[in-house]
């Protein structure tokens, strides 16, 4: 509201010269540095940090989705009882969007209208978010660590309060192309992608590496169709001998099925959206009863992939062992799988963010602290994050799966979203989880 | 009884129902304001729709493809041309119209379930040109339609207000448009062709014309409606337009009253309000949306049920049993206003089961009409 | 010629999980002149009984039989308990309120099952089958699937055609009154009807559910298709269901092999429209005649 904007700002500017005063008066009894916690923005109370998204928790893109915004409240909750954000709680509003742009802008105008959220987190899909980023802007909302792979959120002029987390589809189509122009050279390779931008930036970004001679047929597939037999039948006929495929894992398991049906089997590159390995045995499991030769884990053998996050497989890792304690403690129920890592991992991306804005944020201080750049969490590779790119994990590990779970066979590479841009190999160490599970302020 | 010309009539009740909405968006605040700019679009198409049902007889459940014909021309319109939003909302509907044309030229032999399959599938194929052509159309990501305050309203009018007077604007527009044309000469050749085609035709009614008629008017309201929830909703994209677009339009015009137009109003409020109202009702009574999100779903389907099995003539017919029994529309009528739209639902509904389907109607509703009549709806 | 064969193979075993879906609706439509959008809701429902069964018994052929049961019981409960109330009303409210048992249903599964997706058995064997070293791109279960289908098509036709109890059922909707006064049992073979249209959609679910993994969402693709099928063959007859599937699962997999998958549905438009216009009643039905 217009009106409620300047009411706000009056309010944070009295605030802000009772609090100096109270500061100057001798400071009061809490062991914290001095300054009292105030309500520095919409959302912000002296206890609670309100944040709200939009997500699919229902309906045709609730597999697996559904599992990400739970893990990541998981996380919220275990901070919150480890002493919160200076002392704040967060309390994460997730709605029921449907995977529809309406529901989303109906949701999202009440989180910000009615809710008063301080800002919205990680919200779910490209056509469903497109929705409303711009009105987020408008009312310079912090729109942060969207839940998807699309290029559009790095557009610092027309949205500067929005920002990606992810690996982005370009960026690791690039990657993985790269892995294949070096390993299958002369094969012949084929493309099976989602009709949508998240096929067809990988299919880019594959493009931008794989020399043109090689690639000898490009098949896409829609989601709300799952009779993929046409184009499993047309790679067979092509002759391809590497299919890389930028599909959701439901469709990773339909693709080696009809590959099985019809007893052809080239090697497959899977992109990290649709190759978790729990995902995948859990969709071939049933298969596994009947007596055909290789089914379950054993279906997933040799999947090469990428991986942007620590394997799941690595127990000793200290970021799974951390997240590993967390799921036991607070989402038992929920699978230990590639979406629960990420929810854990963009959580402690937004905690990290919050230490950062200090102690009474407003909402252009979570910008400004996203912008002067984050440090590594999770990740296995750095963040973009600047004041002029809003992009944010920028690189990815190739594995291949072996026993169900991920097994790297290269390091780690990093690189851009041009057509140019070099692929470099990225040395340094990832950091380790901070002891306590949480990021240092 | 003073007899009031119908427009006169019709633009007297826009006229204080704006005003009262004027009013209205100024107090109710910025969320409550979008809330009012988000039932419009539902309303139009589903005005025109009821239409499209309850007089002249067709059944559709492809006007959400309409929609998305208006919503991604106005998206284009705006996005390559910049022309001003009454243009756009012109240009939407005329280009739904001729797509309206074109299928109902089509489909005019089509009856009953046959045409529900076939617009059923037209709702689900068309969206996916956007994705075919997605260089133009913007594919699965969709197009932007961020429309901004008019510059003459000052710089610190409110976005959802300016929003809710202009999807609200165009939706009294078109219920009067709709409503003269219900009570015109047109309105009556339908109702004749929906109670008995063949009677009508030796009556020298061109019943194909009329049919086509209908189908572009439905067509033309969906393609404004669809315009309107472009610009409410800031983008266009197929999963925007959705199978379940086209049916909820369908349950809307049901629930809220076959071949009544406040009944558009009724049906539409309950379903922009419905699922949120839902899930907001789960998660303050502790059921948080981690725990079950699907139970808002239950509620929401057991709601559906249970209305249209309280209300048979839909929500309308039941405020209009309501107003017969405590004396309303007498009153109402003495003004002036004949109970026709109040009671348009029953007599539309008692008629309607005749013309769905070749060769026989529902179990228990053989009798012509004029046995119902007799039994004193 | 390799691709045509296997597209035409492939598109056959497509369209004949639609004609089972197809099958159930023209059931429900001869037999009580409503069209049940649930009916592919209900068909998730049962599979997912069924995948109870099977994972807790370990037999893949008792949780069929108990899907089938469960399709008879769910059909005749909801017919009994839901769509009699509106049997004498608008035809649409019944649509409409099959729409409701759709969301409901729906909602259902999630709340009792969750959102993700389940693996669900196969029949048979998914491996492909090969002539020497030529890979025909069928599997076991695909010829299961077929005769299945088939064989529920047959049963179904010989049900109406030389059985008191078809004759029962087509005269229920063709003319309730004068059935009533004849001697029909109307409200019984409302009943049945919904109560083998359900055991036709828990044989559909059964038999998709392994290609579209169990969620409860997973029929709604399916049913539009199984809709379309229908309307293709003509409402009126079981042949038409089968025919009109087969239609639609060949024309879809040429149009996705050929050209592409977005233009699958446009071309499943354009099948039913150029059918439609050529007969608007459906291939396999005759044109209704009138007195006037």
């Amino acid at each position: 509201m217009i009106s409620s904007h300047r009411a706000g700002v009056a309010g944070v500017a009295g605030l802000a010269v009772l609090s100096i005063l109270a500061a100057a008066c001798g400071s009061g009894g809490s062991g914290s540095s001095g300054s009292a916690l105030t309500n520095s923005a919409p959302g912000i109370t002296p206890t609670t940090i309100t944040i709200g998204s939009h997500q699919p928790l229902t309906g045709i893109a609730a597999p697996g989705y559904s599992e990400i915004a739970p893990a990541a409240n998981a996380y919220f909750q275990y901070l919150n009882a480890h002493g919160g954000i200076y002392g704040r709680k967060i309390v994460y509003k997730y709605l029921n969007d449907q995977y529809n742009p309406a529901l989303t802008s109906t949701v999202v105008h009440q989180l910000v209208l009615q809710d008063n959220v301080y800002a919205i987190f990680n919200g779910l899909g490209t056509p469903t978010h497109l929705a409303v980023a711009p009105f987020l802007n408008s009312d310079h909302v912090p729109d942060v660590f969207v839940a998807s792979g699309c290029e559009c959120w790095n557009s610092t002029a027309s949205l500067p309060d929005t920002f990606g987390w992810q690996l982005d589809y370009v960026r690791e189509g690039k990657i993985l192309g790269a892995y294949i122009e070096q390993h299958f050279k002369n094969k012949k390779i084929g493309f099976f992608f989602q009709g949508d931008e998240f096929g067809q930036d990988g299919v880019k970004g594959l493009s931008y590496e794989i020399p043109k001679k090689q690639i000898v047929a490009e098949k896409s597939y829609d989601p709300t169709n799952i009779n993929i037999g046409p184009q499993v039948d047309a790679l067979k006929a092509a002759g391809a001998q590497v299919v890389v495929s930028f599909t959701v894992p439901a469709f990773t398991a339909l693709l080696k099925l009809n590959m099985l049906g019809l007893k052809y089997s080239p090697q497959l590159v899977v992109s990290d959206v649709g190759s978790d390995p729990i995902t995948l045995a859990g969709l071939l499991a049933a298969f596994a009863k009947n007596k055909t030769a290789g089914f379950g884990n054993s279906l997933t053998q040799g999947i090469v992939t990428d991986g942007y996050l620590p394997s799941l497989g690595q127990a000793s890792n200290s970021w799974i062992a951390l997240f590993t304690k967390i799921h036991d403690q607070y989402i038992p129920k929920l699978p230990l799988d590639g979406n629960v890592l990420y929810g854990m991992s963009v959580g402690y991306a937004f905690v990290q963010a919050m230490f950062k804005a200090g102690k009474n944020p407003t909402r252009a201080d979570l910008v400004n602290a996203i912008n002067a750049g984050l440090p590594q969490g999770a990740s296995v590779a750095p963040y973009a994050y600047s004041s002029s790119d809003h992009n944010g994990i920028t690189g990815a590990y190739i594995a291949t799966i072996s026993n169900g779970a991920l097994v790297p066979n290269t390091g780690v590479w990093v690189t851009d979203d041009s057509a140019t841009g070099a692929i470099t190999a990225y040395t340094a160490a990832q950091p380790a989880a901070p002891a306590s599970g949480i990021p240092s302020p | 009884m003073v007899h009031v010309p119908t427009l006169a009539r019709h633009l007297a009740v826009a006229i204080v129902a704006a005003a009262i909405i004027l009013l209205a968006s100024i107090v109710i605040g910025d969320y409550r304001d979008y809330q009012l700019a988000q039932v419009a679009p539902s309303v139009v198409a589903v005005a025109g729709l009821t239409v499209l049902i309850g007089l002249s007889g067709q059944i559709s459940i492809g006007n959400g493809a309409f929609m998305a014909v208006g919503g991604y021309t106005s998206a284009l319109l705006f996005g390559h041309l910049q022309w001003p939003l009454v243009a756009i909302l012109i240009g939407a509907t005329c280009v739904a119209a001729l797509t309206g044309a074109i299928f109902g030229v089509a489909a005019a032999r089509l009856r009953g379930p046959y045409l529900a399959g076939a617009t059923l599938m037209l709702a689900v194929a068309l969206p996916s040109i956007a994705t075919r052509f997605a260089s133009v159309l913007g594919g699965d990501q969709g197009l932007g339609f961020f429309a901004s305050v008019p510059g003459f309203l000052g710089p610190t009018f409110s976005l959802q207000r300016w929003q809710a007077w202009f999807s609200c604007g165009v939706a009294l527009l078109v219920l009067v448009l709709l409503a003269n044309l219900v009570r015109s000469q047109v309105g009556r050749n339908w109702r004749a062709v929906r109670d008995d085609e063949v009677a009508a035709a030796l009556a020298g009614l061109n019943v194909a014309r009329l049919q086509i008629l209908a189908f572009i008017v439905s067509s033309a309201c969906a393609g404004a409606g669809g315009m309107l929830l472009a610009l409410v909703t800031g983008t266009v994209s197929p999963s925007l337009f959705t199978l379940g677009l086209s049916i909820q339009l369908l349950t809307a015009a049901v629930l809220g009253g076959l071949g009544s137009l406040a009944g558009a109003i009724w049906g539409s409020a309950l379903l922009v309000f419905a699922p949120t109202y839902l899930q907001n009702v789960a998660v303050s009574n502790g059921l948080s949306t981690s725990s079950s999100p699907s139970i808002p779903i239950v509620a929401y389907g057991v709601v559906l049920i249970v209305v249209m099995l309280v209300f048979p003539s839909g929500i309308q017919g039941g405020v209009s049993r309501l107003a017969r029994m405590t004396g309303v529309d007498g009153m109402l009528s003495r003004l002036g206003f004949a109970p026709s739209s109040l009671g348009a639902a029953t007599v539309a509904s008692s008629i309607v089961r005749r013309r769905h389907g070749p060769g026989a109607a529902g179990p228990g509703a053989v009798q012509p009409a004029e046995q119902q009549r007799a039994e004193g709806h | 010629m390799v691709e045509f064969l296997e597209f035409t193979l492939g598109g056959i075993s497509a369209g004949l999980i639609y004609a089972a879906i197809a099958l159930s609706l023209v059931l429900i439509w001869r037999g009580t002149r409503v069209l049940n959008y649930a009916q592919g809701a209900m068909a998730m429902l049962t599979s997912y009984i069924a995948l109870l069964v099977i994972n807790g018994t370990g037999s893949y052929w008792l949780g069929f039989a108990v899907a089938l049961a469960a399709g008879l019981v769910i059909g005749a409960v909801v017919e009994r308990i839901v769509v009699r109330q509106v049997t004498d009303k608008p035809p649409l409210n019944a649509v409409i309120v099959s729409i409701g048992l759709l969301i409901g249903i729906e909602g259902l599964a999630g709340v009792l099952f969750g959102g993700n997706n389940k693996s669900f058995p196969p029949a048979y064997s998914i491996t492909g089958l090969s002539v020497g070293k030529v890979a025909l791109g069928i599997t076991r279960n695909d010829i299961f699937t077929a005769v299945a289908v088939l064989a529920a098509a047959g049963l179904l036709a010989v049900l109406f055609r030389y059985t008191s109890v078809g004759l029962r059922l087509r005269a229920t909707a063709f003319n309730v009154n004068v059935a009533r006064l004849l001697g029909v049992r109307v409200g019984r073979m409302l009943t049945l009807g919904w109560a083998l249209a359900g055991l036709l959609g828990a044989l559909a679910g059964m038999l998709v559910s392994p290609s579209t993994f169990l969620s409860p969402n997973s029929m709604d693709a399916i049913f539009v298709l199984g809709f379309t099928a229908a309307v293709i063959g003509g409402l009126e007859s079981p042949v038409g269901a089968v025919a009109g599937g087969l239609i639609l699962g060949v024309v879809l997999s040429y149009a996705g092999g050929y050209l592409g998958s977005e233009v699958v549905n446009l071309f499943g438009l354009a099948a039913l429209l150029l059918v439609l216009m050529l007969r608007p009643s459906g291939l396999f039905s005759s044109a209704p005649t009138r007195r006037v």
